[in-house]
């Protein structure tokens, strides 16, 4: 399937990346090649295969509820491009 | 000086130990070399300070006859590992100036067996590449020149500057990590050896993620015993990745031998892709002919669903790189550009912040997860993994390894294959289909090019069987006895 101009406008929403104007259509037309050639998966026989998330199987490791590390404010905001008094400054969200 | 910066790993360290050489001398050489090779661009952050007080720790160790595995030995680190203090990018201009505030487990394992921290290595941004190209801080130059001209050559990648580095003798070993081949691929085409070992040997813990289900560290050096002295050290349980695996780490270097007689090795039908050059053929073929001599028998064996490996890895590490890369949000470290709304600044500072292959890589993992998309491309390359691993589970009831070249082709000029996403994704062919089943593999160098360029061989071990993975090497290499050095050096 090719994906036009419009579809790529709202991925790039969904990514929060902005995409000029002029760059929506070529990138159309990239995104569509490797979607197109990804399509070829459509012929493997798949019925009654149980999706694969992780080749190593997760086994819920237990541990004692306890506080292993923290009180690192500082070295958490350090690299921060805007921090003040140990938070993070983030533009206003909420009037 | 020239001789001790090309000792193997576990030679320079015979020398330390019996005080022939000492850790500071050998680390200057390193140094020295590091400056002068400077044009291949291997490296993003040089630390020559901490190299020398590390070594000068390690000489008075070593005068004590105390001292780790890599006791005062000079390597280079992906610059995808998180150091403690010390730069940490990724490649990328969204992380550039990013001092971490710890350091990621295998580092930590290095340092704390006396390995000599040289800097952190040029890679392609945030490891999505098979040439060293998309860097924010420029390509990395290979040390190896065709035989006909002087015109640049990519390394590989996208571990591509720690490859060179260990190829123009920079460094005796190097760190890398490899989610469909950027260690395998790299040590082909700059003609030294480079191991993936099973997912979740190594912890992931402190490296930058790229696609968590694929990502392995792994290493380099310039033979088959350097890169399991390398790898022995880093690997190894940690609680703090939840996918790595609770089981000891074998001691792989006294265990190796080479010997593979009576191994049964598998050549899959499969590979024998179209437009194949003929000298990567007769490569394989040659490699096979070395294994039978020593003993093995070798096999044809089946993996059916090889074609479908490489659109599978390009769902599945697309996907799972764009949730992972959410995170580079301008909000609590890295690059901000400032904007209108919030939505805004997160749209603005991830368009300057990341490169082109990196945005196209998140808006494809976007689009195959988004709503009415989940289930025809991203359920579906999870269940045609699925098929992809027992292939190999099937396969490997009849074989103990498998061969298969390591790239379909030799090194390429940089701006060659650029322009085309998918012709650039074939390079992953043969090392995708491994990573996708965790499986461990290494890259050997074999023979050159009627250019005169290196050509690697790939052997593909059972899930934790790094040992025979590394013996059937070992054989490979003997036999190659592959001496030549890069003429970009000279």
């Amino acid at each position: 399937m090719s994906l036009d101009k419009a579809t790529v406008r709202k991925i790039s929403e969904l990514a929060r990346i902005e995409v000029p104007e002029s760059d929506l259509e070529p990138l159309a037309q990239e995104l569509s090649a490797i979607i197109g050639w990804i399509e070829q998966l459509a012929e493997v026989d798949t019925d009654n295969v149980a999706p694969m998330r992780s080749v190593m199987p997760i086994t819920h490791a237990w541990r004692a509820d306890e506080v292993t590390d923290g009180g690192m404010q500082e070295a958490i905001t350090q690299n921060a491009p805007s921090a003040h008094d140990g938070y993070f400054v983030v533009p206003k969200v909420v009037e | 000086m020239a001789d001790m910066t090309d000792l193997g790993l576990l030679e320079a360290r015979h020398r330390l130990a019996a005080r022939e050489l000492s850790a500071k001398e050998l680390t200057e050489a390193h140094l020295a070399a590091m400056i002068e090779a400077r044009p291949l661009n291997a490296f993003i952050t040089e630390t020559p300070e901490l190299a020398l007080a590390a070594a000068e720790a390690s000489d008075a160790r070593l005068a004590r006859g105390e001292g780790g595995l890599l006791e005062g030995l000079p390597i280079a680190i992906k610059d995808l590992f998180c150091t403690k203090g010390v730069q940490t990018t990724a490649g990328s201009r969204i992380l550039e100036g990013f001092v971490p505030p710890y350091e990621s487990t295998v580092t930590q394992r290095l340092w704390a067996e006396g390995a000599v921290p040289l800097g952190k290595t040029n890679l392609d941004e945030f490891a999505m590449g098979s040439s060293n190209v998309t860097s924010h801080f420029g390509p990395v130059r290979s040390p190896w020149t065709r035989a006909s001209d002087n015109a640049d050559l990519v390394p590989g990648g996208s571990s591509g500057g720690s490859a060179a580095a260990v190829a123009a003798r920079i460094a005796l070993a190097a760190t890398g990590t490899d989610t469909g081949g950027s260690i395998r691929q790299p040590a082909a085409f700059c003609g030294i050896t480079g191991i993936k070992p099973t997912y979740g040997r190594c912890s992931r813990f402190g490296v930058v993620a790229f696609a968590s289900s694929l990502d392995q560290p792994g290493a380099f050096g310039r033979s088959v015993e350097d890169s399991a002295l390398l790898l022995q050290a880093m690997a190894g349980y940690d609680p703090n990745d939840s996918t790595s695996a609770d089981l000891a780490v074998p001691d792989w270097t006294a265990s190796l031998k080479g010997k593979v007689k009576g191994l049964r090795i598998g050549v899959p039908k499969e590979y024998r892709v179209d437009a194949m050059p003929a000298e990567i053929e007769k490569l394989w073929q040659q490699g096979a002919d070395w294994l039978r001599a020593e003993g093995a028998e070798i096999v044809e064996i089946a993996l059916p669903h090889t074609k479908y490996a490489l659109p599978t890895y390009y769902i599945i590490a697309p996907a799972e790189a764009s949730s992972n890369l959410a995170r580079y949000d301008g909000m609590r470290y890295g690059l901000r550009v400032e904007g209108e709304t919030l939505a805004d600044m997160y749209k603005k500072t991830r368009a300057a912040g990341f490169g082109t292959e990196v945005k196209r890589r998140v808006m494809i993992g976007t689009y195959v997860l988004s709503a009415g998309y989940y289930d025809a491309y991203y359920l579906k390359a999870q269940k045609v993994r699925r098929r992809i691993v027992e292939d190999f589970e099937q396969a490997f009831g009849k074989v103990d390894a498998i061969l298969t070249p390591t790239a379909p082709s030799a090194a390429f000029r940089a701006g060659e294959k650029m322009d085309d996403p998918v012709a650039m994704y074939l390079n992953d062919v043969f090392t995708v289909p491994s990573s996708l089943a965790g499986l461990p593999a290494i890259s050997v160098p074999a023979g050159l090019s009627a250019e005169g360029l290196p050509l690697g061989l790939q052997v593909i071990g059972k899930a934790w069987d790094e040992q025979t993975v590394l013996d059937v090497g070992l054989a490979i290499e003997r036999a190659a006895a592959f001496a030549v050095m890069p003429y970009g050096l000279g």
